[in-house]
């Protein structure tokens, strides 16, 4: 028990004391999960969208792989996204391995089948009819679909709370494609594993703390948008 | 020549292997309210919908004032507007729902605030502007939802059954405000309802729908005197529809065998022997007491029956009799009191010769 409690008031103390390289992870794990955030909301809610009013032959194959998609094992994704990327690989000429590139793509992907499936729920809970009036209010496409998106925003704001919950927690792939290297490509969760296996409880806990800090400061600012306007 | 603001042409709509709806000819005329109106399931939601440039149809063309409508559809689904049977307003306050549609279409700000602070105005929902959309009753959305429309000053207003999610205590209101302020601006108008009481009401003209294509099309008064055929006849009220022959015919005036009983009609040149449904309304029908009829009157038509069935609605009662066939007589609840009529009563009922419409029949 002495352990914890060392490690607790150390960690705090890091992290009052502005500890460098705690402030250094911390940036780049949000740099890192929120550019794979915005580029999964990018994809997923396009995708759901169209997943959610387009009929086509195999829609509902599609739509059991974006649900799958949903539960990605995150080392799975990891080594699909190093192998793509591997220098003797197909997309080995960008010379993204081991970079904070890499960790990007790879939050995206496992970011991406969860938006995209929380899009296509939270379209198809609108009345079937509203995209007909919006459309015969004097809308483009691209005006229905911000629209539409835009009157789905609860349900769809959760989907990004649960991606960017995902992008951030993970471990495995970011290992897996980043290296977890000092200065680069280190951030919150893969430097908790290091600092966790040398025994530095204090600096793991630290690291602890503000990830889920960090996590909750991005709901409070999301579920703050998702409720605004909406008096009980 | 009316001037024609819209039509339709050899339109043709499938779902999957069944067609239904195939409409070869009808026009919108400037300034009309065009009431299309038919039972459920008809294909007047459909047929509107294609008007709207919502639904394209498998064959087929829209024409807006003489322009087919082919290629891009915004340019002219930003001249109509389109109100639906549920209100389907966005998630967010009155005042901005009914901006939406403007700021859509690129009209400038100040002309979106002078359009919404009128029609709000206009159809008492001022006091309402603030309010989110989600907080208003049935009413209150479906007012906020017009004036949306309005706002939007379109060439054309479509509206599909938009009373139908009323509540009746409010529909009333809704009615009469919509009437005046269509017959006001002589707004182009096309209006589907399975109402014919509302048809009636707002309809310049009546196109009558059925199992997907239009029966009949011409003025209210035209369509509830003269249906085309049978169906329509019993969707417009007609309620003495009745098989018969042509027995004889001099001046224009028809004797017909109706199961035994002979009924004098008015008709158009018809072969003696010729098949014909003979139509008659129940509030052409007059009752009186049997055996009082000597004295001559200008109903051709004197028949005597039994009661067979009395129905109560409201004030009136409906009285179905056996004349040799079936008559229906709809009379006030007074004069069901002062005749003391009862099933199994003898009964003399009379009718002209010019309420009798008659269609001729295949066989």
């Amino acid at each position: 028990m002495e352990l914890l409690w060392d490690g607790l008031r150390e960690g705090f103390r890091l992290l009052f004391t502005g500890n460098r390289e705690v402030i250094e992870i911390t940036i780049r794990s949000l740099l890192i999960s929120g550019s794979a955030i915005l580029i999964a909301l990018t994809i997923g809610a396009l995708a759901g969208y169209f997943l959610a009013t387009q009929r086509f032959w195999g829609r509902n194959f599609v739509l059991s792989l974006v649900n799958t998609g949903m539960g990605l094992p995150p080392v799975v994704v990891g080594l699909f996204v190093a192998i793509m990327l591997w220098r003797s690989g197909p997309l080995g000429l960008l010379n993204l391995l081991y970079t904070p590139g890499a960790m990007v793509i790879a939050q995206a992907t496992l970011a991406t089948p969860i938006i995209t499936g929380f899009t296509v729920a939270s379209i198809q809970s609108l009345h079937p009819k509203l995209r007909l009036q919006i459309m015969a209010l004097g809308a483009s496409r691209w005006q229905t679909i911000w629209l539409l998106l835009r009157e789905a925003r609860l349900p769809l704001l959760a989907g990004v709370m649960a991606g960017f919950g995902a992008a951030i927690s993970e471990v495995g792939a970011s290992l897996m494609v980043g290296g977890n290297i000092k200065g680069e490509t280190r951030v919150l969760t893969t430097a908790t594993v290091l600092e966790t296996g040398k025994g530095n409880f204090e600096m793991a806990i630290a690291l602890s703390v503000v990830l889920l800090i960090l996590i909750y400061a991005v709901n409070l600012v999301l579920t703050y948008v998702q409720q605004r306007e909406r008096p009980a | 020549m009316p001037d024609v603001r819209m039509a339709v042409r050899d339109v043709l709509v499938r779902r999957g292997e069944h067609v239904i709806l195939t409409v070869p000819h009808l026009e919108v005329w400037a300034g009309e309210v065009l009431a299309v109106v038919g039972p459920n399931g008809a294909g007047k939601s459909t047929l509107i919908q294609v008007m709207a440039l919502l639904e394209r149809p498998a064959a087929g063309s829209v024409f807006f004032d003489g322009h087919r409508v082919e290629g891009d559809r915004l340019p002219y689904r930003r001249r109509m507007a389109m109100l639906f049977q549920e209100p389907l307003l966005l998630d967010t306050s009155v005042e901005k729902n009914v901006r939406s549609g403007l700021s859509l279409r690129g009209v400038p700000r100040s002309e979106q605030a002078r359009r919404t602070a009128y029609w709000l105005e206009r159809l008492g929902i001022a006091h309402l502007a603030r309010r989110p959309a989600r907080s208003l009753s049935g009413g209150e959305a479906q007012r906020v939802s017009l004036a949306r429309a309005l706002a939007l000053e379109p060439e054309v207003l479509l509206l599909d059954e938009p009373f139908a999610g009323l509540d009746p205590s409010i529909r009333e209101s809704f009615l009469s405000d919509l009437e005046g302020i269509l017959h006001e601006g002589r707004l182009t108008t096309v209006f589907v309802t399975h109402d014919r009481a509302e048809a009636l009401r707002l309809g310049d003209r009546v196109a009558v729908m059925m199992g997907g294509s239009i029966r009949q099309v011409g003025t209210t008064a035209k369509i509830f005197a003269a249906p085309v055929d049978e169906e329509v006849a019993a969707f417009v009220g007609v309620e003495t529809v009745v098989r018969g022959r042509l027995q004889s015919l001099a001046d224009g005036l028809a004797t017909i065998d109706v199961g035994g009983a002979a009924v004098q009609a008015i008709v158009p040149a018809l072969d003696p022997g010729a098949a014909v449904l003979v139509c008659l309304r129940p509030e052409d029908v007059i009752l009186e007491p049997a055996g009082l009829e000597s004295h001559p009157t200008s109903a051709r038509n004197h028949l005597r029956g039994t009661v067979r069935r009395i129905t109560t609605v409201g004030g009136q009662v409906r009285v179905a009799l056996d004349c040799g066939f079936t008559l229906v007589a709809l009379i006030t609840k007074q004069s069901l009191e002062e005749l003391s009529l009862g099933v199994g009563d003898e009964v003399a009922a009379s009718f002209k010769a010019t309420a009798v419409h008659v269609i001729p029949r295949g066989t």
